[in-house]
């Protein structure tokens, strides 16, 4: 199966072995892996501002790079959520609706891609760790992908897993929400690392690296000795 | 005072919320419970989901045909020997309620919980009057005995706990006894019962009017709206002109997601419709009876990409789930409607010269929407107004637009993005510390206010993707 990763700019500038750790799991799978050139970004920071119009390149773009991909697979719920809404951002476009639809209609989030197209849940990994998994917003409510992490979760062997305090909550990221409303953004990050400090995890494990920056940087700011991990580097662990 | 409770700006109003930890505790503690109980209530159902989307389609099959259901609305009050007036501003809704206490020379006015009285500053307008106006539902008047505006559109005084509503009673009124629920519940009761007895206008708002029947349809916990509408001699309801159902069919499903939505109850302990003034007959009801159905900018919104903000049932399930709300209080939004229904509502109805914040206040989390038991697509509205701030009105802060655009041009132009994304992880080099960026330049600085920034990769993804390719290729 070829499989064609959207890999995010944030990825791609600065979370570079979650993508490494994504692209051995897919070829573990049996996978055949491929990263379309010109892929940017999918221009959600701009768009969810306000600037649709500004943003609209970016898209197209996007649409292009994709265009001979079979599966289109995002090691983010965000970022693949925002594939979904070309459609309606080009609903009556002649010649981008189509394909807008055609896009939005092949790309998976990771979990979701492995649960439901490849239909695995045990990817053999193993990782001896107390941990507890933070649902980001945009991949749980948006993308509506609850249980796929989980299922995958349970089968990492040697992993023990803490449920998070008011997990569904969001952690404060929203994008530019965190620095054009950073007095917020800030309480409700704070929230959100004392319900991950109250599990007495090691590990705090999320689906989108935004969200696990914001949270992973309020931690070490405040000196919290918590590991943040992506769930592909999870999925890729072998200890 | 109207939509607007505050004249200090955004950025004040939102300090004095983050830094009021009793309002925050006290908020905290509200929207767990509600959060709890309106789960439990809509998942016994077992079908919550097709409610929803009934909700939705009754809301909006009633909005794409207001001008009908309005008329048939008027036509029937007006044959049961009602008054109907239609209010195209707040101060036109205010005039007439004011006229008509005048006419009756009254001296005192009770009402029950009502928005949309709030929202047309009617209070103020009949107390300039000369007559006293007595808030019956506990929580307004709690708050009316406090001089305070509420917080919340369900529970006006969820800010404040059962101390601090001890020590509002105790200075104002000359309350003795302590802060158990049930001592002030009743001492208010005492209070507010020789104002039922003594008022000779009835106030109320309206959950829903039928228009099959002229009825407004009134939903409580504490049965004041009965004793409003019961005792005194001339009764006014006020609506917001969007706020009705065609049948009782219609009303009862309503009525559920509305209870089950706001406090998590099947039914709440009162659910009235009063239609007119009393007929030939019978023995209780008001002799006069008007509605005034207030427009206030609401047709303004009809046919714009905002209509689905009419489909608003206030029940407040939104404002319960809201991370934003929960740090930083009803108050901060300036006006009273605040949360995620707030943030989208009070800029069109009044401006973006006062609001224009608020569509920003939001995280995007899309747990309003989840919420709504009708369906508004609340983050996705918060956007839209985004896009009229930034777009059309061009309202952004100008380093902000060049910013977007700069990431609109580097977002489309590969190599532009390719060279940046190498760049990076040197330009950034003079800020880093243990691999972190504590202190950002720029626009970066309210992020490494709060916490840290990650490195850039010292090589992107794709360029070590790409090299990988390359040695597999060499290999075969």
């Amino acid at each position: 199966m070829r499989v064609s990763l959207f890999i995010t700019c944030l990825v791609d500038m600065f979370k570079a072995d979650v993508g490494k750790a994504m692209v051995e799991v897919l070829e573990r799978q049996g996978c055949e892996v491929d990263l379309p050139k010109g892929q940017i970004c999918c221009g959600q920071p701009s768009y969810n501002s306000g600037y649709l119009e500004d943003t609209k390149p970016a898209m197209k773009q996007m649409m292009k790079a994709f265009e001979n991909a079979d599966y289109v697979v995002s090691p983010s719920g965000s970022c693949a959520y925002m594939f979904k809404e070309y459609p309606e951002i080009f609903a009556g476009d002649p010649v981008w609706e189509p394909k807008a639809k055609a896009l939005a209609a092949k790309t998976y989030e990771f979990t979701q891609f492995l649960v439901d197209v490849l239909k695995v849940e045990d990817v053999g990994a193993s990782l001896h760790a107390k941990a507890t998994y933070h649902p980001s917003c945009h991949m749980t409510r948006l993308l509506g992908v609850k249980d796929a992490p989980m299922k995958l979760l349970k089968h990492v062997d040697g992993l023990e897993f803490v449920p998070l305090p008011n997990a569904l909550s969001c952690c404060g990221f929203g994008g530019t929400f965190s620095v054009k409303m950073s007095e917020i953004s800030e309480q409700m990050v704070d929230e959100k690392v004392e319900h991950v400090e109250e599990t007495g995890a090691d590990v705090l494990i999320g689906g989108d690296c935004g969200c696990l920056m914001n949270i992973g940087g309020r931690m070490t700011r405040k000196g919290k000795p918590i590991k943040i991990m992506h769930i592909a580097e999870v999925l890729n662990s072998r200890d | 005072m109207g939509l607007s409770i505050s004249d200090e700006k955004f950025k004040g109003r939102v300090e004095e919320g983050i830094n009021d930890d009793f309002m925050r505790g006290a908020v905290r503690s509200a929207q767990e419970r509600l959060q709890t109980n309106r789960l439990a209530a809509a998942n016994e159902l077992g079908n919550w989901e097709e409610w929803r989307s009934l909700g939705e389609e009754i809301r909006q099959h009633v909005l794409n045909n207001l001008d009908y259901y309005l008329y048939q609305l008027s036509e029937n009050v007006s044959k049961r020997g009602g008054h109907v007036f239609f209010a195209q501003t707040a101060e036109e809704a205010s005039r007439y309620i004011k006229e008509v206490v005048q006419k009756k020379n009254a001296k005192k006015v009770i009402k029950s919980k009502s928005m949309v009285t709030e929202e047309i500053g009617m209070n103020e307008a009949l107390m300039e009057a000369g007559s006293t106006v007595v808030e019956s539902d506990l929580g307004e008047y709690i708050l009316q005995v406090a001089g305070d505006h509420p917080s919340h559109i369900v529970a006006p005084a969820l800010h404040k706990n059962k101390d601090q509503i001890r020590d509002v009673f105790r200075d104002r009124l000359g309350y003795t006894g302590t802060e158990k629920p049930e001592e002030l519940a009743a001492f208010a009761r005492k209070v507010l019962r020789e104002e039922f007895l003594s008022a000779e206008i009835g106030i109320t708002g309206c959950n829903f009017a039928i228009a099959e029947s002229g009825s407004v349809g009134l939903v409580t916990n504490e049965g004041n709206a009965d004793m409003v509408t019961t005792l005194p001699k001339t009764q006014i309801a006020v609506m917001g002109m969007e706020r009705l159902v065609p049948t009782y069919e219609e009303f009862e499903v309503l009525v559920s997601l509305l209870t089950r939505s706001a406090v998590g109850q099947r039914l709440t302990s009162y659910i009235t419709t009063v239609t007119g003034p009393k007929e030939a007959g019978e023995v209780d009801g008001p002799e006069e009876f008007h509605l005034v159905i207030v427009d206030n900018g609401r047709s303004d919104i009809l046919g714009t990409e905002f209509q689905q903000v009419l489909q608003c049932i206030r029940c407040a399930a939104c404002i319960n789930v809201c991370p934003v709300y929960r740090n930083i209080g009803g108050h901060s939004y300036g006006s009273i409607y605040p949360g995620p229904i707030g943030a989208v509502l009070s800029p069109l109805l009044g401006g973006y010269d006062k609001y224009k914040e608020l569509p920003y206040a939001s995280s995007l989390c899309g747990a309003c929407t989840e919420a709504c038991p009708v369906k508004i697509p609340l983050h996705e509205l918060l956007i839209k107004h985004r896009q009229v701030i930034a777009e059309k009105e061009k309202r952004s802060p100008v380093a902000e637009r060049l910013l977007m655009k700069a990431f609109g041009v580097g977002a489309s132009k590969p190599g532009l993005y390719g060279a940046g994304a190498k760049m990076a992880s040197k330009v950034v080099r003079p800020f880093l510390k243990d691999d972190l960026i504590h202190k950002g330049p720029g626009p970066m600085k309210p992020w490494t206010d709060v916490r840290d920034f990650p490195a850039p990769n010292k090589e992107p993804f794709r360029d070590w993707f790409e090299k990988r390719e390359k040695d597999r290729g060499q290999k075969k």
